[in-house]
């Protein structure tokens, strides 16, 4: 039987290329400087469910990421690869949301789904590093959840056994259908791109996009369902604005600084013998070694 | 109430470093406040834990027993935790960074409603101006964490809902111990099933492979780090060499571990360990941020760098200008005449 599966996505900066000119001089980000990419997390969590979709035909992939506009981009990327189904959840009223803020709007849009056995997400975004939201949004929808899994091992009575990375080693353990699960920087790579799918995918467009007058493929939009991204607001899934963005929000950054290590005193040597030798016999003079 | 909450987790029956640096930390950071502090644990075996954190100033230690609890999963930990906070009306509940940390905070924040801040380098108590109100909230605990790729930190608070939750990095908190001797506090056995329902057991753990950790990188009084610039494994074999002379322990940045040097269980930095070493020797390290947050507290800082103007050599005791395939070799050599 066809599994029902949900995978949440983040379109991020990519912070592990911040060099020279991704900080402002007054210590701000110059977002503009970093490309915005797939969650590296999430694209091992839709890996995780094209293989689940792959072991039990009649399965859904349906890919939800909040954002802006520009966040469909990663709903085109997951088409391409083997999703088949993009949810935009797009409103002012997320902007500025920490993680219980946007594990709550998340919640929101799942519960607008409707049913679902298995709920996918990666463990931790890299402009954040929290890991907060996955466990949140499992409360939140009162599901079991397994995270930081490495893969999954079986999926059998709509039990679902898999490895998961704890410190020190690996834990194998066993969750009751449905549940969510976080997937780690350990599991296997994403499948790339398929050049087919891209074909057909790159069409793909919220209905905003498609009322620009760039887009030029309305009328395969109006052929093929699975073109049309869908795009949620606040109200469509039915969220409490109190509960969403900067005012659903506990958290509240207090101020940001840049870092600032406190420079030392050097004592400078160059590799030639002698000067390698003094700086030993001063270490061990002063019991700094040996 | 407006007591401070620490989570001690259980490796294998004893109380985790993690845990006893957070209590360190919450004994602190309670006297300022002038509250007491309560820590909780939960586990099959229990017996070891009143002797391990009575000696770091814990007021109030909460322990739930039961033969189910022995291996973490998420749902029974959370549920009792949120009734024991509901009860006690926590204003700080603190966890250590760890995967079990990581996987159960969050969930408790969703039934309590409140504000935490994953992997904080450092904490500390403040007043907050809320600029739309125009009101002041006293005595709020900063959480300073690295952001953004460690590149800034930010200082985040939690003005209005209770408790603050923080989850904090191992090795960034020093231990204290501060009533040494015979000190007990109050303990308190709780009835687990007032607390946890058996629905909550819906996740079973079939296998465990734990191993304690290949490297003693945590606790090396000298740390020998390589990074990028060492230019090969070859070189890079060349530090264990060095490292056992001086029975340091060696430890390298991500980008060493990217290149193959060496394996990821030594890597030091924001997103691996936190080293404070007596002496720290950085080898072919450029010295950027993500890395230097995790040596900073180190002591002396020996740097050895082809760059001059490395970053990481503003903050060195001793700058070594030279290749490391040339400069180790010349330390091996000159530390066995020397000796």
């Amino acid at each position: 039987m066809g599994l029902k599966i949900i995978v949440l996505a983040k379109q991020v900066p990519d912070t592990r290329c911040v060099g020279g000119k991704a900080m402002n001089d007054d210590g701000t980000i110059n977002r503009s400087a970093l490309p915005a990419i797939f969650n590296p997390e999430d694209l091992l969590a839709l890996e995780q469910a094209i293989l689940l979709k792959e072991n039990n035909p009649g399965s859904k992939v349906t890919v939800v990421t909040m954002g802006p506009q520009r966040a469909a981009d990663i709903l085109r990327e997951a088409l391409y690869r083997g999703a088949d189904e993009g949810v935009l959840l797009c409103d002012r009223a997320f902007a500025g949301a920490d993680t219980l803020a946007t594990s709550y709007a998340l919640s929101m849009a799942v519960r607008k789904l409707g049913e679902y056995d298995i709920i996918l997400c990666g463990r931790q975004a890299i402009d954040g590093d929290t890991a907060q939201v996955g466990p949140q949004v499992a409360h939140m929808l009162g599901l079991p959840q397994v995270t930081c899994v490495k893969r999954v091992l079986s999926l059998e009575n709509r039990k679902l056994v898999a490895e998961r990375v704890v410190d020190n080693g690996t834990e194998t353990v066993e969750a009751p259908m449905p549940l969510l699960v976080t997937v780690g920087c350990e599991a296997q790579a994403c499948r790339p791109r398929n050049v087919y799918r891209m074909l057909r995918f790159h069409r793909a467009a919220t209905p905003q996009e498609q009322a620009s007058p760039e887009y030029r493929f309305a009328a395969f939009a109006e052929k093929d369902e699975a073109l049309n991204l869908k795009e949620w607001n606040l109200d469509f899934v039915g969220g409490d604005a109190a509960r969403c963005g900067l005012a659903g929000s506990p958290t509240k950054v207090k101020k940001v600084d840049n870092i600032v290590f406190k420079a030392k005193e050097s004592k400078r040597y160059t590799a030639a013998d002698e000067d390698i030798k003094a700086l030993v016999g001063e270490l061990l003079d002063n019991h700094t070694i040996g | 109430m407006d007591n401070i909450l620490v989570f001690c987790e259980l490796c294998g029956g004893d109380v985790a470093g993690v845990s006893l640096e957070l209590l360190s930390e919450g004994r602190r950071l309670a006297d300022k406040l002038g509250v007491q502090l309560d820590a909780v644990a939960l586990g099959s075996d229990l017996s070891a834990v009143e002797r391990q954190v009575y000696e770091y100033g814990v007021d109030n230690l909460h322990l739930f027993c039961d033969s189910r609890l022995g291996n973490y999963t998420t749902l029974p930990f959370a549920t009792a935790l949120c009734r024991l906070v509901k009860e006690k009306g926590y204003q700080i509940f603190l966890l250590g960074a760890t995967v079990v940390g990581r996987d159960l905070a969050p969930r408790i924040t969703a039934e309590l409603q409140c504000g935490l801040t994953a992997d904080c380098t450092s904490l500390e108590i403040g007043p907050y101006e809320d600029k739309k109100s125009g009101t002041v909230v006293e005595n709020l605990l900063y959480q300073m964490r690295p952001a953004f790729g460690g590149n800034i930190v930010a200082t985040i608070v939690n003005p209005y809902n209770r408790p603050q939750m923080a989850t904090v990095r191992e090795g960034v908190m020093p231990l204290k111990v501060t009533r040494p001797g015979d000190y007990r506090g109050n303990t308190v056995w709780h009835d687990v099933k007032d607390y946890i329902g058996d629905e909550c057991f819906v996740v079973t753990v079939l296998e465990r492979c734990v191993k304690p950790a290949a490297n003693n990188l945590k606790n090396a009084p000298i740390v020998l780090a390589g990074g990028y610039g060492v230019g090969s494994k070859e070189n890079f074999d060349k530090l264990f060499e060095l490292a056992r002379l001086l029975h340091a322990e060696v430890g390298a940045t991500r980008a060493a571990i990217d290149a193959g040097y060496t394996t990821h269980d030594r890597q030091i930095g924001q997103t691996g360990l936190t080293v404070r070493p007596k002496v720290y020797i950085a080898c072919g390290i450029s010295g950027q941020v993500q890395h230097v947050t995790g040596m900073q507290e180190s002591g002396i800082v020996i740097s050895i760098n082809s760059d001059p103007d490395a970053p990481i050599n503003a903050l060195a005791d001793y700058v070594i200008t030279g290749k490391v395939e040339e400069v180790v070799p010349k330390l091996i050599t000159f530390y066995q005449q020397k000796q």
